[in-house]
This record gives structure tokens, C-alpha cells and sequence, in this order.
């Protein structure tokens, strides 16, 4: 589940956004920080002296959890700063539910839902209605959700919300909006490749998880070819039944709110609980992977593996040993990659922590095609270190330092505490799982690090991919000396009949 | 998974970052009710200080913002500025160093190690390969010397061990952004951490982080289509201005910039009367400004530095580039407009709105959902600054087997529209709502609100033109959208860029391509 977004979500086709006029000083991947370096004791310090009071009392403010008889839950978040009022509506199921065959459905329903709009008025009339109240309703799916969300000022809250639970309740699904849906994705599908960091995540995860696993099987021109109307609609039907996850902020009166959504969501039958998954994670095969693209002049160099999901007890040591390896300008992947040999402006990675199955372990480095193999060891001789290179005081404190002290910002607003909790609820976790998370993280010791690196880092399980220009990386890669070189096919499939044309 | 029709996070990120200096918002009592919380100071050295309270939660963000980027990187240099910037995290003869008298000494013999090797390096004639190679091992050998000084890092790690989160900056054509958040009782201490820097720089591990600046580079320009594309079309739009120099710099320059010429430019452009910083959130003005007086302070005062004499000459003949390559097709084209002081400079953020803001947009409606021959389109402005004059462009991302040339004739066709016919009194009202809505909703962020407040503040001349902007939304008229729209969208003034796909080489095993 992804926090749900007031607006349609980025679909990267290559804008020519603002990242094209903005240069940074650390990349997307370099998530949260920390550090290791060796402090001189001549060092006066200075900042050292500056009083640190204490922190003014906060207690963040909880939204209202009220369960109703059917099962579903809803959450309201007062907040009177600004006139608006937001809510959204979380629905289990998602791509990794949908047959092989339709991968690409969940994209397709999230776009056609929204746009089809429902029998009293339609997605053209709806942009109208919304668009001149600066207002949004948006429709959306994820891996294992979906979700529709609504936002508007005060003023024009009931008649959004009203419209929101109609397209919720009756949408009509339109064949004119599913065949623009499917252009869209297929515009997509037919550009994937034209993207080196986008091949990198995708073919990353695919070694991972496999190219057919439900969490990686990726939309062909067949594959959304092949969904019809039909689909959608009985998505919709099947995903209605699950338990609905109904959030509410913003400038509200709570009873009348909570008679409002009561009354929406009240009459629903009972709840059908989620069918149990029976994934299997295997994790990838080692080696090396490598992908040839002749118009870059830099390579994507992934490093895989398995990691976990946050119901482990292990997680708090793993994300502290997580900032050590490659949280960010302190860890050892960027101290040393970037830092010390000037080899890559991005440079990051960890073990992924999921809520309800195994993220993955991974490790990513962008450098110019002759440091491949430079950059790629430097990496790896991180990663293997994590068994082999002490983990010292200095590096266990300021992790556990960077990421306390900025723990205050998972919940610094009311949107964040409600998303949260919908998180919570969402997963199966329990409502205090911040502060439990919390009391473990303070609870890290020098030898859980040890212990955890022990167990979970096997540098002889990961898989290097490495996408980049072949003629240019010299050394070439067998220098790795990680056995045999393995090129991945991504030519896209063209079936017979492209879906993009069918009109 | 991704799902949705088009890229609302560009649209989501011009509202938030670049249209803050367009759109404004609220009405007279969200002005007063700002007056009440905001306190602004000049210091003598010239630094403006900015606080806003806003006690949600005890945090606070800042803003720092310079009101230099890389257009003003000197002839040769391009790339400077960015460069400067990676080089404001590198610490300062305080913190970073193990000895800073002695590191101070071991960057001297770096220099000049780096101006031997460069002047070897660049004698167009007799250049003896021997001597360079011997000169680049002094140079290396320099730099670890200068290396056993520094603590790596420890700026930032300090940063981040007091709680800085979102920590970053960032270097445009017209200026660079230095920005966080933390808790609140960090304040001081945040002080103390930007002020040094601001006053402070010093030139450490400059050559290892060009390397990675050049590697920034190839990420988003050499290996990314759309950053080739861009670089292209820019440098052939603009003939004088530096708005058509690489922003990020050409290879050649940005691979020969020297520590010194990067402390050039801080002398120069980081002087008091080119700072603004802002810090919004649990912050106490009353007890927090006489301690942020006292820190920032030490920024060095000084005059800004003169404004820069070129101006774009006016275009007067169409240009176009086109590239043939194994990528999919994009089309891309602009139009000079003026800066965002113009008096037209809501007219053309009505024209942006009116064009691409949302579904109900002219180019979705005509390109994406009738005539199907677009996954997106859309018109923004300005690009790619807005301090001077720039572009007013549009792109389209074609539909499998659709071409640029379609896209550029149906752009043309929605332009003509505009200069013909009237919008309609719903599309001008949308946008002034939309507009007032949109900066409403930014209030709530900290972040957000410093980053307009002390940029508001720099090309202002005052923070309150973020709410009194709106006046000059409320006046765009249709009669202006039309009268703007035929001055500008001509023939004579418009360069274009596309992206022509080549079939691949047979045999190849890379595919990606139809």
C-alpha cells in the first residue's frame, strides 16, 4: 500500500520536469544519513557547546478509530489550520492478485475507474464539476490495494463527498475511457526501456523475486490486450467485499462527519476477510546480469538479494546496520564510494523492510562505464564487510542517533499520524507499532549488529545486474571474477495486434 | 505500480517550487494573519532573516536561499555554482578538519599542483605526455596529503545525528537552495551549522567531488533522452544569455573547474546582500532572532554584485533540432517570453493553467482524450529560469505510432485557439480558483512556506507579494490571454526539439525499440 495521493500519480513518461532544471547535492536514492568517521581528539568542536534544551511537549494528535458493525474501519483526523477536508477509502487486493495473464489490470482500473465516472455523471462532467472548485477525486492501485481519495474546500466538502461515494458504490465503466487507459499503458510499456534507471529497478526486482512472480510480472501489449470491461467491473465487485479502510481529514465537525460516513458505509454487508497468500521467496541466483545499452555513458549497477518484512524482530537492528551500510553521507557505501574514491553521485542501499512479505536487499551504485568494475567491487567489498569489519561505538551511536532524533518526523503532522494508522490497520499491525519499533531501535547493541549481519548478510546469495554501455566497460565485467556474464533479453514482446491500436 | 494518466507530479512540483513565484494566494486576512507570525530583519551585513511561526509540532524548516545559481557561473566555467554548492557540505576550517593550519597549507600545494597539471594539460601545442603524467601524480599525491586532515563528512553527520530531515540542496539557473528540518530544539545549533558554512567555506576534497558532480552529469543528461534533448534545445533557443548554457556544465568546463575558482564565486555572490534565510515552524521570533542576528552575522557583507549586462537579442528566425536516435519519439518546443517582473506575468501562468492544468485542460482534451494521439501534453512556463527573460514551452509524448510532427501540428492548432477565440469565462474562473486553492494548501507544509517566503522575499523585495500576487491573478482578463498569446506564440519566435526514433541495427540483442 502507498499512501494515497490526492493526485493521479506520476506516470514518468519523460517530462521535462523540474529535476531537469535543478541539480542536487544527493541523489533519490540516498534516503536518511549517518555516520562513521573517526573523530580527532584536537577537534575543538564547537557545536559541541550549543545548549540543547529540552524538547517542547508534543503529544501528536490520534485520529478517531471507529470500527463499524460490518467490519469496516474508519478513521477521523480533525485539523482546523486550513479550510479543507480530504478522505480516502483504502481496498485490499491488488496487481499481485491479478492473474498472469492481465497483468496491467490494476493500472488500467485505477485510470478507467476515475475517468469511466458513474450513470448520474460521467468522468468528463466529473473533471468539470471538481476542476472549478480546485476540488480532486482520484482512483488509484497498487500492489496489493487499491484506493480512491477525494479533497476539496470546506465549502464544497458534501457535494465532493457525495460524488466520491457514488463512483465508489456505482461506477459505470466506460469501453471509450478502458481503450484510452490502455494507450496510456501501452505508451508506457513500449518506453520502458528507453529509461536506464527504470530497467535497473524493474529487472532488479525481477531477479529477486522472478520475472513471473506475482510482485514483479510486468504489463505486456497482450497482457492489457486482454483486459476487458468486464474485468474491471468484477475487480470491483470481488475488491468491495474486502475490508475497507475509510479515512477522513481536515476542517470537520466530528459528529456530523462520523453520522455522514456511518451512514455511507454502515449498510455494506459484513466483510469478507482476504484469502491467505502462499508466496514463495527464494531470492535471487547468484551471479552476474548485465544489460546492454549503447546510448548511456554510465552504468546502473544493482546488487540483490532477500531481505524481510517488519513483523521480524530483528528489524530494529536491521535498520540500524542499514544507516551503517547505505543510509546516506556518513554510511560506509557513500563514505567510500562516493566520498573517498569519487566514483558515483548516487550510491545507497539496505534490506527492505516490508509489511507482509520479503522485501529485498539491495545495493545500488551509478558510475561511469570504465569504473564498473571499480565501483561494483568497492560496493561489494561494503557489503561483505558488514561480517568482516568490526561495527564500531561511533558508528552503532550516530545511527541510532540519526535515526531517533528524526524519528519525530514520521508523525509531525495529523496527515502523517492518519496515514500511519491506516498503515497499521491496513497490515494487521498493532496501533503502537511506532513506539514498540521505537523502544527496539534505542534497544540496539553492538552485538545484535553483529548477530544480524551474521545471519542475513550472505554475499555469495546476491546477484550483480549491471545495465550499461558493453563496448565501454573496460575492465570488462568478468573481472569480477563472479563467474560467467548472463545478458537479460528486454526486447518488449510485440504481439500480432497491439493492444495501442485497437480503437 | 504505477497507475494514473499523466505526469501530475510535474504539475504537483511547478505548484509547489517553481509556480511560487507565480501563483499566490489567500485572501487579506490570511495577509494579516501572516503579518501577526511573520518577523523579517535585515542585518547589517546585509543577510535577511525570515521567521514564521507556526507551532503545529516542535520542529521547525529552513530555507537558505542565494540569489545565485549557474547563470551567473562565469565564461568557461559553466557548472560553477553547482559546484559550489557540493562544496558548501564539505565542512569549514571548524568543522571537518582535524587541523585546519596544517590543512590549510596541504590545499595551497593541491592548487597548485592542479594549475601545473591544467597548464600542461592545456598547451595546444607541445604538450609532453611524460611531464603530464608526472604533474597528475603530483596532483593525486597532493590530494591524499591534503586527505590525512579531513574528518569526511562531518558537517553533514552532525546534521543528521541532531535530527536533520529532507537535507539537501539545490542549484538552479537563477539561484541555489540549501534547506532541512529538525526538531525544534535544534535551533541553535542549525545556526550555528548554516551560518559557519554560509561564511565559512573552505575548498576540501574539491576534485573528488567534481568527479561526482560529473557522474550527476552523465545521470541526468549523457545517459537520460529527455536531459539530452533538453540540453540540446535550450543551447539552441537562447544565442547570448547563459539560459543556453548546460546548467549542470559541459563536460570540458565542468571537468577543469578549480577550488579556486569555486571560492571566486562564493566570494562574490555569497555576500549578505544576496542571502535570505527563512525558518518556519515552532520557532519563538522574539527570542530566536537575536540569536540567529548573532550568528549569521558572520556572513561576509558586501554589495550584491553588479546584475548581469546580456540580454536574449530578440529571435527572428525559427530554429529546430532533431535528434535520430533509438529512443521513443518526443516532441518539445518554446517560446521566448519575458521575465517574471513582466505585467503579463500572470497572463502567462493563466495560459499555462488553461492549457495543461488537470483533465479538463485544452491539450489533454484534444490531444489525449479526442484525437488520441498522446499519452501527455502540456504548455509551462517559465523554463528554464525565471529571473530573466525565458520560455514559454510545450511538450507532447506521442502514443505508439504517432509522430512528432503530429504533435506539433495539434499543439499549433490548440495555440491558434488561443489567439482567435476567447477562453471561456468557466477556464479564466478555474484558473484564478485553482490558483487560490493551490497556495492555500501549500500554507500547511514548513518546508514549502520557507522556500516561498525567502524567495518571495529575494525577487520581491518583500514576502507579502506571495499573498498579493493574488490581485494580479484576479485582473488577467480573456482580452489579455489573446493579446499575450499573439505576441508571443509566432513562428519567428519558436525553436523546437524532437526526438526521431531509428529503427535498430539488425542483430542487436538490446531491443527496446519498435
Amino acid at each position: 500500500m502507498r499512501n494515497v495521493q490526492m493526485k493521479q500519480n506520476e506516470r514518468n513518461l519523460g517530462s521535462p520536469r523540474r529535476d531537469l532544471r535543478r541539480q542536487t547535492v544527493i541523489g533519490a536514492l540516498c534516503l536518511a544519513f549517518l555516520g562513521s568517521a573517526i573523530l580527532s581528539a584536537q577537534q575543538s568542536k564547537p557545536w559541541e557547546k550549543i545548549p540543547i534544551p529540552k524538547l517542547h511537549a508534543f503529544n501528536p494528535q490520534e485520529p478517531k478509530r471507529i470500527e463499524l458493525k460490518n467490519g469496516i474501519v474508519v478513521f477521523l483526523q480533525e485539523d482546523h489550520e486550513l479550510p479543507f477536508i480530504s478522505g480516502s477509502v483504502l481496498i485490499p487486493g491488488g496487481s499481485r492478485d491479478v492473474e498472469t495473464a492481465k497483468a496491467g489490470l490494476i493500472d488500467l482500473y485505477g485510470m478507467a475507474w476515475r475517468t469511466s465516472g458513474t450513470a448520474k455523471m460521467d468522468g468528463d462532467a466529473m473533471d468539470d464539476f471538481l476542476e472549478a472548485r480546485a476540488a480532486h477525486i482520484e482512483t488509484g492501485g497498487d500492489v496489493d490495494s487499491t484506493a480512491i481519495s477525494w479533497d476539496s474546500l470546506k465549502g464544497d466538502s458534501d457535494q465532493v463527498f457525495a460524488l466520491a461515494m457514488d463512483l465508489l458504490f456505482h461506477p459505470k465503466f466506460n469501453e471509450e475511457k478502458l481503450q484510452l487507459a490502455k494507450q496510456q499503458e501501452a505508451t508506457g510499456i513500449v518506453r520502458r526501456n528507453d529509461d536506464e534507471g527504470g530497467i535497473a529497478d524493474r529487472e532488479a526486482m525481477k531477479l529477486v523475486y522472478g520475472a513471473n512472480s506475482p510482485y514483479t510480472r510486468q504489463p505486456e501489449l497482450a497482457t492489457v490486450g486482454a483486459v476487458s470491461l468486464a474485468d474491471l467491473q468484477a475487480w470491483h465487485d470481488r475488491s468491495l467485499k474486502g475490508k475497507l479502510i475509510v479515512g477522513i481529514s481536515g476542517d470537520f465537525d466530528p459528529v456530523a462527519m462520523e453520522a455522514k460516513v456511518r451512514a455511507a458505509f454502515e449498510g455494506l454487508p459484513p466483510v469478507e476477510a482476504a484469502p491467505p497468500r502462499h508466496d514463495e521467496f527464494a531470492g535471487p541466483k547468484p551471479g552476474v546480469y548485465f544489460i546492454n545499452k549503447e546510448d548511456v555513458n554510465q552504468s546502473n549497477v544493482e546488487i540483490v538479494g532477500l531481505g524481510t518484512d517488519r513483523r521480524n524482530p530483528d528489524v530494529p537492528a536491521l535498520a540500524v546496520m542499514n544507516e551503517i551500510l547505505g543510509g546516506g553521507f556518513g554510511s560506509r557505501l557513500f563514505q567510500k564510494v562516493r566520498t573517498e574514491l569519487g566514483l558515483a553521485y548516487a550510491v545507497g542501499g539496505g534490506f527492505g523492510l516490508a509489511y507482509d512479505h520479503p522485501a529485498a536487499f539491495r545495493a545500488m551504485v551509478m558510475t561511469k562505464s570504465a569504473s564498473t568494475v571499480d565501483a561494483t567491487k568497492a560496493a561489494l567489498a561494503e557489503i561483505a564487510g558488514l561480517n568482516t569489519k568490526p561495527f564500531t561505538e561511533t558508528e552503532l551511536n550516530r545511527a541510532k542517533d540519526d535515526i531517533l532524533s528524526s524519528f519525530l518526523f514520521r508523525y509531525d503532522t495529523r496527515d502523517k499520524v492518519l496515514a500511519e494508522r491506516e498503515r497499521l490497520e491496513f497490515y494487521g499491525y498493532p496501533a503502537d507499532y511506532l513506539e514498540t519499533y521505537k523502544a527496539g531501535l534505542e534497544k540496539v547493541a553492538l552485538a545484535d549488529l553483529t548477530a544480524v549481519a551474521k545471519k542475513y548478510v550472505h554475499p555469495d546469495k546476491l546477484a550483480v545486474l549491471v545495465v550499461g554501455n558493453g563496448p565501454q566497460i573496460e575492465p570488462s565485467l568478468d573481472k569480477l571474477n563472479l563467474g560467467p556474464i548472463q545478458t537479460i533479453d528486454i526486447s518488449i514482446p510485440q504481439p500480432g495486434r497491439p493492444a495501442s491500436v485497437e480503437k | 505500480m504505477k497507475s494514473g494518466a499523466f505526469s501530475w507530479f510535474w504539475k504537483s512540483v511547478l505548484v509547489l517550487l517553481l509556480a511560487t513565484m507565480s501563483f499566490a494566494i489567500a485572501q487579506g486576512q490570511d495577509l494579516k494573519s501572516f503579518e501577526q507570525r511573520i518577523t523579517t530583519k535585515v542585518l547589517p551585513n546585509g543577510v535577511t532573516l525570515i521567521i514564521c511561526e507556526r507551532p503545529e509540532a516542535p520542529v521547525f524548516s529552513y530555507s537558505t536561499f542565494i540569489d545565485a545559481g549557474d547563470v551567473n557561473d562565469p565564461s568557461g566555467e559553466s557548472g560553477l555554482a553547482h559546484m559550489f554548492e557540493h562544496l558548501a557540505f564539505k565542512g569549514t576550517s571548524e568543522i571537518g578538519t582535524k587541523d585546519w593550519p596544517a590543512e590549510k597549507v596541504a590545499l595551497a600545494k593541491v592548487e597548485a599542483a592542479n594549475d601545473a597539471y591544467e597548464a600542461e594539460y592545456l598547451k595546444p601545442v607541445g604538450r609532453d605526455p611524460k611531464k603530464l603524467a608526472e604533474l597528475h601524480k603530483v596532483f593525486v599525491e597532493a590530494q591524499n596529503e591534503a586527505h590525512k586532515y579531513v574528518i569526511p563528512n562531518q558537517f553533514t553527520e552532525v546534521a543528521e545525528a541532531n535530527g536533520a530531515h529532507g537535507l539537501n540542496a539545490q542549484t538552479g539557473l537563477d539561484d541555489t537552495q540549501y534547506f532541512w528540518s529538525m526538531p525544534e530544539n535544534r535551533l541553535e545549533l542549525w545556526a550555528w551549522l548554516e551560518s559557519d558554512r554560509l561564511a565559512d567555506t573552505v575548498p576540501r576534497e574539491f576534485y573528488k567531488e567534481r568527479d561526482v558532480v560529473m557522474e550527476e552529469r552523465r545521470m541526468r543528461t549523457d545517459s537520460n533522452p529527455i536531459g539530452r534533448l533538453v540540453e540540446q534545445f535550450l543551447a539552441t533557443a537562447y544565442v547570448a544569455h547563459n539560459y543556453g548554457r548546460s546548467g549542470v556544465g559541459w563536460p570540458s568546463e565542468l571537468s577543469q573547474i578549480s577550488a579556486t575558482e569555486a571560492m571566486a564565486f562564493h566570494k562574490k555572490y555569497y555576500v549578505g546582500g544576496d542571502i535570505v534565510v527563512a525558518v518556519v515552524g515552532d520557532v519563538k521570533a522574539s527570542e530566536a532572532m537575536p540569536m540567529l542576528e548573532k550568528y549569521f552575522s558572520k556572513v561576509p557583507g558586501g554589495p550584491k554584485p553588479e546584475e548581469m549586462t546580456t540580454v536574449e537579442p530578440k529571435q527572428f528566425a525559427e530554429k529546430s533540432v532533431i535528434i535520430r536516435e533509438q529512443t521513443q519519439p518526443f516532441y518539445i518546443e518554446g517560446y521566448h517570453r519575458p521575465s517574471y517582473r513582466d505585467p503579463d506575468d500572470a497572463v502567462f501562468d493563466a495560459i499555462q493553467d488553461i492549457m495543461s492544468n488537470g483533465r479538463v485542460s485544452r491539450l489533454y482534451r484534444s490531444l489525449v482524450e479526442q484525437q488520441q494521439i498522446a499519452a501527455e501534453a502540456e504548455g509551462f512556463s517559465p523554463f528554464p529560469g525565471d529571473k530573466y527573460p525565458s520560455l514559454f514551452a510545450f511538450y507532447a509524448v506521442p502514443l505508439p505510432g504517432h509522430t512528432p510532427a503530429e504533435m506539433r501540428e495539434a499543439i499549433h492548432k490548440e495555440i491558434d485557439k488561443l489567439k482567435t477565440t476567447d477562453v471561456t469565462d468557466a477556464e479564466l474562473q478555474m484558473y484564478k480558483t485553482r490558483a487560490r486553492a493551490d497556495l492555500l494548501r501549500g500554507l500547511a507544509d514548513n518546508q514549502g512556506l520557507a522556500s516561498a517566503l525567502s524567495e518571495y522575499q529575494t525577487r520581491y523585495g518583500d514576502w507579502r507579494e506571495l499573498f498579493l500576487q493574488l490581485d494580479k491573478v484576479d485582473k488577467v482578463t480573456k482580452a489579455d490571454i489573446r493579446r499575450v498569446a499573439n505576441q508571443v506564440f509566432v513562428a519567428s519566435n519558436r525553436t523546437s526539439a524532437e526526438i526521431d526514433t531509428e529503427a535498430p541495427a539488425i542483430a542487436k540483442q538490446d531491443g527496446g525499440t519498435e
